[in-house]
Order: C-alpha cells, then sequence, then structure tokens
C-alpha cells in the first residue's frame, strides 16, 4: 500500500500562499500559513478560513436509514429532523469510542455522517457491518466532498455577503443545501472553534472557486487562511475533545464526561448498550479519572502524555496541551484522578521533563464566547 | 528569507556573530524560527554556565512542540537576553537581531561552522 500522504483540493492553493504543511491522518495538511497566534486570534475576534477536505464523509440512505443509525451508533438519531445536525459516537460492543461524529439529517431518508479523518475507514467498516439486516446502504462519499469552513464572528456577514441562503433561519447544529459562490453546497453551521461558523460541503472541483470568493468577501472583515495547528489551541480552548486524545478505544462516553450523547431510552437495542449501561452505573458510583481543564501558573507547556502529578504520586495524566493565546498560559486537558478533579483543587502539578511545575484544576471549557 | 553574509552557522541552525573581544553572539536561524513556528517559551543557560559545542542548553517551546537549544561553540555564557525570555515572539519577529539569545566567551569553536551561503544551501532556503 503507498504511503504516499493524500492531497486535498486545494494542496497548490495551500502551496501558494506559503502554508507550513503536515501529515495529519494521511493527508497533507495546512499546519499554518504565517503566525499560528494570529490566526488564533482573528478566529476569536473576526474570521478564518480552513480546509477540512480530510474529514470523512459517510452517506446513509434508504428507507431504514434512521433505525440503522440508531442501533449502529450511541445517539437517538431518529429524532434529529430534516435539516439539523447531531453530535454523536459510534462505540465498540464493549462501550470503547470508535469515533465522535456529526451526523446531519439531509432528507427523510437521507443522512451523512461526518467522521475524524483517521478514522473515517474504521467508521465506514463498522457501518458496512452493522447495517446488514437493515433496508438502507452505506456509502462511501470521501471522495465526493470537500470542506471549507468560516469560523468566527464576522462569518455570518462574509458568508451572507456570497450566498443568498437563509442563514439567519439557519441555527446551531442545522444544515440545509444552497448556493455560496455560484457554487452548489450543502451549508451547515457547525463547528470546532468555539465560535459562530459555518462548514460548506461542496465537490472538490467547486472547492478552490468557493475558496477564492470566500478569500475576496472577507478581507474587508479580516477573514484569514487558517491551519490545523490553530484549530488544535481553539478546540483545545473550548474544551472540545479530539479523538486519539481525550476520546479512544479505552473509554467510554461515560469515562470522557460525555454520557449525555448515550441514549438509553431510544427504541431497539444498540452497539454498545450493555457495556454502556455498565459504564453508565461505574461512573455514578466509582468514578473513574475525570477530564479536566488545567491552567499554568508558569510558562511551560504541558503536552499530551505528560503525568500529571500530586504530592509525588501520579495521579493523571495529560491528553491535550498548549499556549493559549486567549488566556496567554499555557492550558491542558488531563484525565486526573477523582480525588485531585475538584476545581481548585490544591498541589496540582504537571511533570514537564521532571519539573514538577504547578497547575491549577479548573472547569471545562477555557473560554466560552459571549452571545 | 536571507541569511546575514557576516554570521557563521551550526547544523543544529544555530548562528553565530563574529567574535569580538572573545565574545561571540548567538542565536536560532529564520529557518528554524519558521520551522518551530511561535515560540512561547525560551529557557536559557544562566550567565556563568560553562556551554559546549553540539550539546544542549536550553530549550524554545512553540505551539506545537518543544526543542533543545544546542550551543554552536563552546565557552562560558556571558549575557543571557532577558527580552526574549519576556517576549519569546522576537525570536520569531528577529531572530538576527532582538531574538539573539546568548552570548559566550569563546574558548573553542569546532572547525565545522557553515558559512552564510553553506548553510542556506543546507537549509534549504
Amino acid at each position: 500500500m503507498s504511503t504516499a500522504p493524500r492531497l486535498t483540493a486545494l494542496d497548490a492553493l495551500h502551496r501558494s500562499l506559503g502554508a507550513t504543511m503536515t501529515d495529519f491522518a494521511g493527508w497533507d495538511m495546512p499546519l499554518r500559513y504565517a503566525s499560528e497566534r494570529d490566526e488564533h486570534n482573528a478566529v476569536r475576534t473576526k474570521a478564518g478560513l480552513f480546509d477540512l477536505s480530510h474529514m470523512g464523509e459517510i452517506t446513509v440512505t434508504g428507507p431504514a436509514a434512521a433505525g440503522f443509525l440508531n442501533f449502529a451508533l450511541v445517539g437517538n438519531i431518529g429524532t434529529v429532523a430534516v435539516g439539523r445536525a447531531r453530535y454523536t459516537m459510534i462505540c465498540a460492543e464493549d462501550g470503547g469510542i470508535l469515533d465522535d461524529l456529526i451526523v446531519y439529517r439531509l432528507g427523510e431518508t437521507e443522512y451523512m455522517v461526518v467522521a475524524n479523518a483517521g478514522n473515517a475507514q474504521i467508521v465506514l467498516d463498522a457501518l458496512t457491518a452493522r447495517v446488514e439486516g437493515f433496508d438502507a446502504e452505506v456509502r462511501d462519499d470521501r471522495d465526493s466532498y470537500a470542506l471549507l469552513a468560516v469560523q468566527g464572528p464576522e462569518s455570518p456577514a462574509i458568508l451572507a455577503s456570497v450566498t443568498d441562503a437563509d442563514l439567519d433561519g439557519l441555527k446551531y447544529y442545522a444544515g440545509l443545501p444552497g448556493t455560496v459562490a455560484g457554487v452548489p453546497a450543502l451549508i451547515a453551521r457547525t463547528g470546532y472553534t468555539g465560535e459562530d461558523g459555518f462548514e460548506l460541503f461542496v465537490a472538490p472541483v467547486h472547492a478552490e472557486r468557493l475558496w477564492k470568493a470566500l478569500t475576496e468577501a472577507g478581507a474587508s472583515r479580516g477573514l484569514i487562511p487558517c491551519g490545523l495547528s490553530c484549530r488544535d489551541t481553539l478546540r483545545l480552548e473550548a474544551g472540545m475533545p479530539l479523538y486519539g486524545h481525550e476520546l479512544t478505544t479505552e473509554l467510554t462516553p461515560f469515562d470522557a464526561g460525555l454520557g449525555r450523547v448515550v441514549k438509553f431510552e431510544k427504541e431497539g437495542d444498540f452497539v454498545g448498550r450493555k457495556a454502556l449501561e455498565a459504564a453508565a452505573e461505574r461512573a455514578e458510583s466509582a468514578p473513574p479519572r475525570k477530564l479536566v481543564g488545567l491552567v499554568a501558573e508558569g510558562r511551560r507547556v504541558p503536552r499530551a502524555g505528560f503525568s500529571v502529578v500530586s504530592g509525588g504520586e501520579v495521579v493523571g495524566e495529560v491528553t491535550s496541551g498548549a499556549p493559549s493565546p486567549t488566556l496567554g498560559k499555557p492550558i491542558a486537558m488531563a484525565y486526573v484522578d477523582a480525588a485531585h478533579a475538584t476545581p481548585g483543587t490544591e498541589g496540582v502539578a504537571v511533570d514537564i521533563r521532571g519539573a514538577h511545575e504547578p497547575y491549577e484544576v479548573v472547569a471545562l471549557p477555557f473560554y466560552k464566547r459571549q452571545k | 528569507m536571507s541569511n546575514p553574509q557576516q554570521l557563521r552557522y551550526s547544523k543544529e541552525h544555530e548562528w553565530l556573530s563574529a567574535v569580538e573581544d572573545g565574545v561571540a553572539t548567538i542565536g536560532i536561524t529564520e529557518h528554524a524560527a519558521n520551522a518551530l513556528g511561535d515560540v512561547v517559551y525560551v529557557q536559557l543557560p544562566a550567565v556563568g554556565d560553562t556551554v559546549t559545542a553540539g550539546e544542549t542548553c536550553g530549550e524554545l517551546e512553540s505551539t506545537k512542540s518543544v526543542s533543545d537549544l544546542y550551543s554552536p561553540v563552546t565557552g562560558e555564557v556571558t549575557e543571557a537576553n532577558q527580552d526574549v525570555v519576556d517576549d519569546p515572539s522576537l525570536v520569531n519577529s528577529a531572530p538576527f537581531e532582538g531574538g539573539w539569545l546568548f552570548k559566550v566567551r569563546v574558548t573553542e569553536e569546532p572547525a565545522d561552522l557553515l558559512s552564510a551561503d553553506e548553510y542556506t544551501e543546507f537549509s534549504g532556503n
């Protein structure tokens, strides 16, 4: 099998913009164009434009599509209205998280499941195996879409200048088909930055035209191209989990503090139900490590895998860490023993290459936008 | 980007100024600063420390990673740039000027330091 990285439809454009590229889940993606801190701040205060074409789209159609997704995923997909979206997860039989997903209901019997790039094949394989016996079809649409995101407070005004679609009527976690800059697109009000914003699913052949139109429309409003580096710090500040860091096959949604995505009340059985019921009970009676936020008192940055310590004992592990442009200090998400997980717990530190740097335990998220 | 002609360079992407009164100024190159991304934390050797050519003497932390800082020469540290400790972004904005890192009273320098042209070829820019 070839290990050459996959290129998005915007690859040449990124290179012409001088992007620093990075391998991400087998894709060659823009890490940053210039300063990642400037890109981060643009999304918080104005707007940023992202190429997210590495994300994996899987279409599910058929009369039993809703029932099938209720069986295959942990959420209650049957209650998602046409034109709306839902954050959910797909779990293994033992309750371990295979991926976190957004499911868009495009029509009465049509859904689009968007998986993380690194898990798209796993999700596709699981759905294909689980669809047996349902009157539904699972289709690999990874190559059918490019995905562009416009994120930040100026994004509604920017997008409104290149589309006639009713953006005011488009609520958070909703999606509708429309035309943007003359290009047919699925316009979704979703994102991974903690800001208002849109994700635009288009045919790859139209990606460059859309990118250029958005760049032009956004220039006077401070929009700049943004890479995956700032996407990571933006989602970290917003307390959003990243698969492979806060979410893994070793953890159930309850372990990750996201038990709310599991809907036991939905009709019928679903993959992982039994294990997840036990996990829910365990989380209630004997809470395992909890996902918390850590804010540095110093300036050294905690990274994934670093130990959280207290009184010389290891009490947890950092899952994500970065300097926070908004807070101006290093922050981290970490799984920490329940005894040390309460915000304000004294004496918690992170072992940064042998030095125990003091950290404050805080509730997530670190940043919440003012609406 | 251009690497100043009057400087010499190491393969660990440090630059070294001309030695004046036995003392040379050391920093990292623009190529290295760009590769790191926004530098957010700089740990420098202390004044009086002895540094050894090719060995680590500090660290540079950026959004995405932490990198060891190597000394291109052997000697005693005579000054560390407090401005860059206070504002690490100087490493990105002025790597060859205000973003210098430390000064060393040179006792020994390796034979394989590169000229600007050689470093440009080595680093690709």
